[in-house]
């Protein structure tokens, strides 16, 4: 019985450094005393009951992992990889029908156009470091990019939203190649400190340029989407959504419109990377993110390809960008912060890097978790936090973290388990 | 006819001088080994071949077809393969682990693939002669797939193949490129016998098929029986340069094996791993 005496061992020093730990922040209490200062007080039982819950924890946790029976994590990616062939199309089918479902709070809807941004950056940022294995933490930039491009030239030039998404796009894939020339020789932390710094940049940049992006204050008023040209007004009449169908207009029309605006966005972005997984250049992202110096000696141009993998990944973050600022009709660059580039990063590691499905079902978690957990105010990301972690410690390389072959000469489906693949280096 | 001529060939790292001052040359259709003792330089001269290095003096010309020549020292590293036809294996192999063998294969006919999408866009959209440039491109595979005996392994990723099959795979990737003059760094490094007798009837068949060979390797075995010329190297300059005959009974060649001043028995290591 060593094995119980060592999981004791291991779970009391556990607890100890719970006491140390959780003793100022639960032991300790600030009060109002009777003269009106500030008192301490103590709650040993709080403390007690606390350092406990993490005692009985780490013991369950020993005793289960010792005998829970051996399986491997990647039997369980293959098992998601052969029900992912259901579970995609039956998301998607819910996701289209989603904002039609009779009774359903506008929130919800506002909730899935959230949620779809999400996908759709995590998309895009998914070909930069799931396919070509480039650490790029600095993806709000396009974001950003998008955004102020389709603020700035429908100011300016007095253009609607569908003609400034492709300018929007192309822009952003612009300074995507930007960035991309000067981290082309760099490689994983290096070139991640180099990203960042880069979105960072692009943040203070438009800060600090008050007279054309109107610094902290923001750009307002951008046109919203319109439908073939008709716009979602409440008050209804000619030259309106409702007024042109002859239905009483109602504010889930534009939710649920600006919502299949996003979907398709990010449908778009879906089908693009599919379709060029199978292509020459997406097989050479990938083999990239394997080996580089044999890309090299084969004859890929790995300059050219990394930066086709910047801009094809910046483009899409900008399409979404010039859908955010679309959305809200007020930009800052406060919207623009390094936690949103952290936000899909994390999206992207916690689906799987490289896989599509993956990035939905990690979008869900991560948006739409902290939402739903509103009612628990101060606890929710406590809750959230613990919930990452123990994701990331069951499944170590995402949700999805097997990959699927481009081409195949058999006829048999084949996952390749995640300790194969390269993560990439830059 | 030459396919690869090497001229003043000196590259120096810092004050180091690997290779000093070589000059050689490859016939088309010919197997050429470079064999010397560890640390002679073959490798750094492997690497200025096939791009990987910028020598500091000399020149490499190589002649993908005949009557074309190239001059490789002035092309950037990922031209080499494209437009001097020189594809190469590395001496710790590098394969695309998690891709399958067949995809490791399509990668490597990346350029004339990419060139049939019209910069990604037709392909992306499904036009074109994509769809006839990939069946090209799968024929090719199967082929050098059959060759190199992996046609069955051709769904499995490639880090979980033995490490004798992965060194196939990497010489059948190369030959993907469809390149006029192969080159080898230790093609049989850690093979047994028998693994090291089927590489020497892949690599006939491969120089049959109208590819130039050129070999860095240091099992004899092979050398003697299938080289056709064999370069020595010592300490970065060329000692021997002849027949695998010539090679075997040259002096200057047993000196550099044994160490020099050695005069036991001059002629055991070679003729031994000879025979």
């Amino acid at each position: 019985m060593s094995g119980l005496l060592d999981d004791l061992k291991d779970s009391a020093s556990v607890g100890f450094f719970a006491l140390l730990i959780f003793g100022p922040f639960i032991g300790l209490r600030l009060t109002d005393n009777d003269a009106g200062n500030l008192g301490i007080a103590t709650r040993p039982e709080a403390l007690a009951l606390a350092v406990i819950a993490v005692f009985a924890a780490r013991l369950l946790l020993l005793t289960w992992s010792r005998y829970r029976p051996a399986k491997t994590t990647t039997s369980l990616g293959t098992q998601v990889q052969k029900t992912g062939k259901f579970i995609a199309p039956a998301l998607l089918v819910f996701a289209v029908v989603m904002p039609l479902l009779p009774g359903l709070p506008n929130a919800y809807i506002d909730l899935g156009v959230l949620i779809m941004t999400y996908v759709m950056l995590g998309w895009g940022l998914n070909i930069v470091v799931g396919l070509a294995g480039l650490l790029d933490l600095g993806y709000v930039a396009f974001y950003a990019v998008g955004a102020y491009s389709f603020a700035l030239i429908s100011a300016q030039f007095g253009l609607g939203f569908w003609e400034c998404l492709p300018i929007a796009g192309i822009l952003a894939a612009f300074w995507g190649m930007c960035l991309g020339f000067p981290v082309l020789r760099l490689r994983g932390d290096y070139l991640a400190i180099v990203t960042l710094a880069f979105g960072e940049i692009i943040r203070l940049v438009i800060t600090n340029w008050v007279s054309l992006t109107g610094g902290p204050n923001g750009l307002l008023g951008m046109p919203e989407p319109t439908f073939f040209g008709l716009r979602f007004s409440m008050a209804g009449g000619p030259g309106t959504f409702a007024g042109f169908f002859g239905i009483t207009p109602a504010p889930w029309q534009r939710d649920a419109f600006l919502y299949y605006v996003i979907l398709g966005l990010a449908l778009l972005t879906n089908w693009v990377t599919l379709r060029l997984r199978k292509q020459p250049l997406g097989r050479a992202w990938e083999a990239l993110r394997e080996d580089e110096i044999a890309c090299r000696s084969l004859g890929i141009n790995v300059r050219n390809t990394k930066l086709t993998a910047f801009a094809i990944g910046a483009f899409f973050g900008g399409f979404a960008g010039c859908f955010f600022a679309a959305r809200q009709s007020f930009i800052s660059p406060d919207s623009f912060t390094f936690i949103e580039s952290a936000t899909v990063l994390a999206i992207v590691v916690l689906g799987g890097a490289g896989s599509q499905l993956g990035v939905v079902l990690a979008a869900c978690v991560m948006i739409g978790v902290p939402q739903m957990l509103q009612s628990l105010q101060i606890y929710r990301m406590l809750i959230f936090g613990i919930a990452l972690v123990l994701i990331m410690v069951v499944r170590p390389r995402g949700f999805i973290s097997t990959r699927r072959p481009t081409v195949l000469l058999g006829k048999k489906p084949v996952a390749i388990g995640a300790e194969l693949r390269a993560e990439g280096r830059g | 006819m030459t396919v690869l001529a090497v001229t003043d060939l000196t590259m120096r790292f810092g004050g180091l001088t690997a290779v000093n001052d070589v000059s050689f040359s490859a016939e088309r259709g010919d197997i050429t080994a470079v064999i010397g003792p560890n640390g002679a330089g073959k490798t750094t001269l492997f690497n200025c071949i096939t791009g990987f290095y910028k020598p500091t003096v000399g020149s490499i010309v190589v002649s993908p077809q005949v009557g074309k020549i190239v001059q490789l020292e002035k092309l950037p590293g990922h031209a080499i393969a494209r437009k001097g036809k020189v594809a190469r294996t590395f001496q710790n192999i590098r394969l695309f682990g998690g891709m399958t063998v067949l995809e490791n294969l399509m990668v490597a006919q990346h350029n004339a693939l990419q060139a049939a999408t019209g910069f990604g866009v037709l392909g992306v959209l499904g036009i074109g002669r994509y769809r006839r440039a990939e069946r090209r491109a799968m024929e090719l595979a199967k082929h050098w797939l059959e060759e190199t005996d992996l046609l069955d392994r051709a769904d499995h990723p490639a880090g979980a193949l033995p490490y004798g099959a992965q060194r196939r795979l990497e010489i059948a990737r190369a030959m993907c490129t469809e390149p006029a003059l192969l080159c080898l760094d230790e093609p049989a490094a850690g093979l047994n016998p028998r693994e090291s007798s089927a590489l020497n009837e892949l690599l006939l068949k491969i120089r049959d098929g109208g590819c130039s060979l050129l070999l860095i390797e240091h099992d004899m075995g092979v050398v003697m029986k299938i080289s056709d010329h064999i370069v020595v190297l010592d300490h970065g300059k060329k000692i021997a340069d002849g027949t695998p005959l010539e090679i075997r009974s040259n002096p200057a060649v047993i000196a550099a094996y044994l160490g020099e001043g050695d005069e036991d028995d001059p002629d055991a290591p070679v003729a031994e791993s000879v025979a």
